[in-house]
């Protein structure tokens, strides 16, 4: 299919290795096992594979199809199509990983702003090359600080308002350490704004408290509390950040975070039904000799012309081997310069009108639902960013299903992650849904209602 | 000519991409929360488009050359892969839809599973894991667990032959296990008296690479697995090396207890530059119970007019989840694509030519350099890039002078057995004329370290920059652009 060899190409290279047959070369291969006859369907041409795709993908309902309300984790915002269309050069994504910096000042260089864009947006000291996604970043900062503390803290405290899927990935990360314990996000003993719980919990063996801003449940929470306290009593804290809400709210930075990570996908990242996404990890420069994952430092070359290479690389696995924190190799260098030409392309005032045009809708979407009978918010009095919460007179489910009949995907239905939640709609709103959209769903949630 | 970054190109009040205003009533933002400003870069559309297509120029890329990168499988990334990835069906569905509304894409993930499953002969495949590292990671709680379910807590070792790749050893320890490198012996081979003499009560399992990063096929493959199950250890296959075997032998079928994939090498999905890679894992029957979750599964089985139902499961012992949703699904579309272009017999052939190309390469290059394991390879093989009446000129002096001659330089230095490793895999899409070119290059610059060394040193000549300065990178850390205030 893609191999360009001849039958007289063929015969001169197995006459120039001496052997006979292309067979002959695997000789070494156990024959009982040896050439096994693969049950798979006729290889297809290019143009039959196409429009096999196709149909595939029209059994799907996209967000073209659909209004979508759906966020928990990944949001349909508008991605300029200078994005992909720059993407796309096979200069990018047909090349390697940077190890060879007189031919990857590209890449090498990409990274370098990356990691630029994401100390502006955070408000911290340094940012690395990306983690695969907002969970296992968020699960390499348990690690991270682990580390730090060489194993004498063994408490990583989480807060039951970040993403459950986040949650699950760090306890599956820390079953290495036999001593880790992951608490703190326990249901039950905390009604759901859990500030004063995670204080509760907070104590010398605490390696790390975790929450999520805005949280899962889209509120705005001010942290100052639990920063103050775990730092005085010498835990670290990790932000998970929303990069959007960073656009106007004030960044983990500013509340004196010492990790924060996020999932770079709203930043011009197609949704594509959960990945490939981007993990955004940066903290302070104290700790950088424990971060994880490649970093980009300037340079010069042999003629003193600036240059970006690997720097710092004996943190890593392919050097430390079994004495490396974190495995770490393949980071998401396509996604994260799919991130920094967004950013680039929105620049200082589009980013901003980005975040306020979310919060604006989502604000508007919050009032009108509200106002239906049987809908209410379920967190009357704590401010949001883009995601709300409402509590709804049927279950969501339910309420979903009609709402496909409108061409509308519904918010996301939390029972199916806590328990405690039935009836409880959690609803995003991004830029690309219109007053009108917003409308059209009120309208769709008063008739389901009544029906 | 250097190009400046975003930040020094940018112009305070230009404009780039905007948005239209609100189209609801105006509120406040929380009080105490707002943000004065943030300090993104300002720069026209025309602006970053050029940026990042000067950027890209500075660029190797297989689309522009030969990439004899070993270990990672750098063949042709098929244009058609990038075309269906993005269609709208796909490309356009949230995670969290209704699954009656994403039939088509568990659908597709499904049939990826099961034709993963019948190339590797493993019973079950979870496609979640984010990258090879990460099926590594999947692998090495798998063994944790089981070992654990059969209340067999004094596992606590993992034997790594010398050769394999660094994130073997730190994927065991980031696991909780104690690493034990096991030496290779005179035929590249791992040492069977070494793994022997390591296989008692405390054994979790051995990682093993095979063809090794060698090129070679281990020779007593079923031995050494044969000797692993017998002491009560797993054996784990890193499967970056698959490419070798598509239709040539499946892993599962000789004893392998869990492999993880490289879609990324094998199955033709862009390495990006240094990822989104994709490393779906599979497992025995015995072990499936273990495997990350979510796994496509068939809810309602389908008739003549109905399709069958698709859905999720968990499996019920799972080690857990890996990464939020469901892996890297725009991989897996390529993947299938690729799988579904080539067929068995396509898939065969494929590694046949990776092997082809391979061995014609190493009897053209052995003619200069030494090959310390003169034996057929597989799809690769590792020459020393240096020699004892050359003693200046090191793999790191030819690696750059193949820059001058436009190629990318083989892996080097690595595996760490080979003195002044260099580790060449043309894969299977290369021509006899690219092959001849770069075997040509090799011989010039076997020739210049005798000539002419000076040159060598000083290379490469004609690149965007020159040798970088990489001790001043790590002493005067500079991880960020200068940023206007």
């Amino acid at each position: 299919m893609f191999t360009p060899h001849t039958p007289q190409e063929i015969k001169e290279m197995l006459q120039a290795i001496g052997v006979s047959s292309i067979e002959d070369l695997f000789e070494k291969v156990p024959a009982k096992h040896r050439f096994p006859e693969l049950d798979l369907p006729e290889g297809l041409t290019e143009m039959e594979i196409a429009s096999e795709l196709n149909e595939i993908a029209s059994a799907n309902a996209s967000t073209d199809d659909f209004i979508s309300f759906l966020g928990a984790g990944a949001y349909d915002h508008y991605i300029p199509a200078a994005v992909d269309m720059l993407l796309r050069r096979g200069e990018f994504y047909t090349a390697y990983t940077p190890y060879q910096p007189e031919i990857s000042q590209g890449t090498l260089q990409s990274i370098f702003e990356f990691q630029s864009l994401m100390t502006q947006l955070t408000g911290m000291d340094i940012s690395n090359a990306s983690h695969y996604d907002g969970a296992t970043a968020a699960a390499e900062a348990a690690n991270m600080a682990y580390h730090i503390f060489r194993g004498k803290r063994n408490k990583i405290l989480l807060s039951r308002a970040v993403n459950p899927q986040y949650r699950e990935t760090i306890r599956t990360y820390m079953q290495g350490f036999d001593d880790v314990q992951v608490l703190g996000d326990e249901q039950g003993d905390n009604d759901r704004s859990d500030t004063q719980h995670l204080l509760s919990k907070l104590d010398a063996s605490t390696a790390l408290v975790m929450v999520q801003y805005p949280d899962f449940f889209g509120r705005v929470i001010d942290y100052t509390k639990v920063v103050d306290y775990a730092h005085e009593i010498g835990a670290l804290v990790a932000f998970v950040f929303n990069p959007t809400a960073l656009g106007v709210l004030k960044p983990p930075g500013d509340f004196d975070a010492d990790i924060a990570v996020g999932d770079g996908q709203p930043l011009g990242i197609p949704l594509s039904f959960g990945g490939p996404y981007l993990g955004i990890f940066t903290t302070k420069e104290k700790y950088i000799r424990k971060l994880a994952g490649r970093l980009v430092g300037e340079t010069v070359d042999q003629n003193g012309k600036r240059a970006f290479v690997l720097t710092l690389t004996a943190r890593e696995q392919h050097i430390r081997r079994e004495k490396s924190t974190s495995n770490i190799c393949t980071n998401q260098g396509l996604m994260a310069l799919a991130a920094t030409i967004y950013l680039s392309l929105l620049g200082k005032q589009g980013f901003k009108q980005v975040a306020n045009l979310c919060y604006q809708k989502a604000h508007y979407a919050a009032d009108q639902i509200s106002k239906l009978d049987g809908y209410q918010l379920t967190f009357e009095d704590t401010p949001f960013f883009h995601e709300f919460v409402i509590t709804t007179p049927k279950p969501v489910s339910e309420i979903n299903f009609h709402l496909q009949n409108h061409w509308i995907l519904g918010g996301y239905d939390l029972s199916q992650d806590y328990p405690e939640m039935e009836n409880q709609m959690l609803i995003a709103v991004t830029e690309k849904i219109s007053k009108m959209d917003i409308d059209d769903f009120v309208l769709a949630l008063e008739e389901i209602a009544n029906d | 000519m250097t190009e400046q970054t975003i930040y020094e190109l940018s112009q305070p009040g230009r404009g780039g991409v905007t948005f239209q205003a609100a189209d609801v009533p105006i509120v406040d933002l929380p009080q105490g929360f707002e943000r004065e400003s943030i300090n993104l870069p300002e720069l026209s559309e025309l602006d970053v488009v050029r940026h990042f297509t000067n950027l890209s120029k500075l660029n190797y890329s297989i689309d522009g050359g030969f990439f004899p990168l070993g270990s990672c499988t750098m063949k042709y990334n098929p244009k058609i892969n990038e075309e269906v990835a993005r269609l709208p069906g796909f490309a356009h569905t949230h995670p969290m839809q209704p699954i009656v509304s994403i039939q088509g894409n568990l659908y597709l993930m499904y049939q990826l599973q099961e034709w993963l499953q019948e190339i590797s002969g493993f019973h079950r495949v979870s496609l979640t894991p984010a990258a090879g590292a990460q099926g590594e990671l999947v692998g090495a709680l798998i063994i944790k667990k089981y070992h654990q379910a059969n209340n067999d807590r004094k596992r606590k070792k993992i034997l790594i032959p010398d050769s394999a790749h660094g994130t073997n050893p730190a994927t065991s320890s980031m696991s909780g296990f104690d690493v034990i490198p096991l030496a290779s012996d005179k035929r590249g081979n791992v040492d069977l008296n070494a793994l022997r003499s390591e296989c008692d009560e405390s054994l979790a399992g051995l990682m093993l690479t095979n063809p090794n990063t060698l090129g070679l096929f281990e020779e007593n493959v079923e031995e050494v697995i044969q000797i692993v199950h017998q002491a009560g250890g797993l054996v784990y296959g890193d499967g970056a090396n698959l490419n070798a075997l598509l239709g040539i032998l499946r892993p599962g079928d000789i004893g392998f207890d869990i492999m993880h994939f490289n879609l990324h090498k094998t199955f033709s999905t862009p390495h990006g530059g240094g990822g989104p890679g994709s490393g779906p894992v599979g497992v025995t029957e015995a072990l499936m119970e273990f495997l990350p979750g979510p796994i496509v599964t068939i809810i309602e089985e389908g008739d003549e007019d109905t399709p069958p139902f698709f859905g999720f499961y968990y499996p019920q012992n799972s080690i857990g989840r890996m990464k939020a949703f469901y892996g890297h699904f725009a991989m897996h579309v390529r993947a299938y694509t690729y799988i579904g272009m080539h067929g068995s017999q396509g898939l065969r052939n494929i590694a046949e030519k990776a092997v082809l190309n391979a061995n014609y390469l190493m009897t053209k290059v052995k003619q200069d350099y030494v090959l310390p394991y003169d034996r057929t390879c597989m799809h690769e093989f590792v020459v020393e890039g240096a020699w004892h009446d050359r003693p200046d000129v090191h793999a790191l002096d030819i690696s750059k002078r193949l820059m001058d001659y436009g190629f990318h330089p083989p892996t080097n230095y690595f595996p760490l057995i080979v003195h002044e490793a260099l580790m060449i895999e043309p894969t299977e899409t290369e021509s006899k004329q690219t092959l001849d070119a770069f075997a040509a290059a090799m011989k010039g610059i076997a020739k210049e370290a005798n000539d002419n060394p000076a040159l060598l040193h000083a290379a490469p000549h004609d690149t965007p920059v020159l040798r970088c300065d990489e001790v001043k990178a790590a002493r005067d850390l500079v991880l960020c652009c200068w940023i206007p205030d």
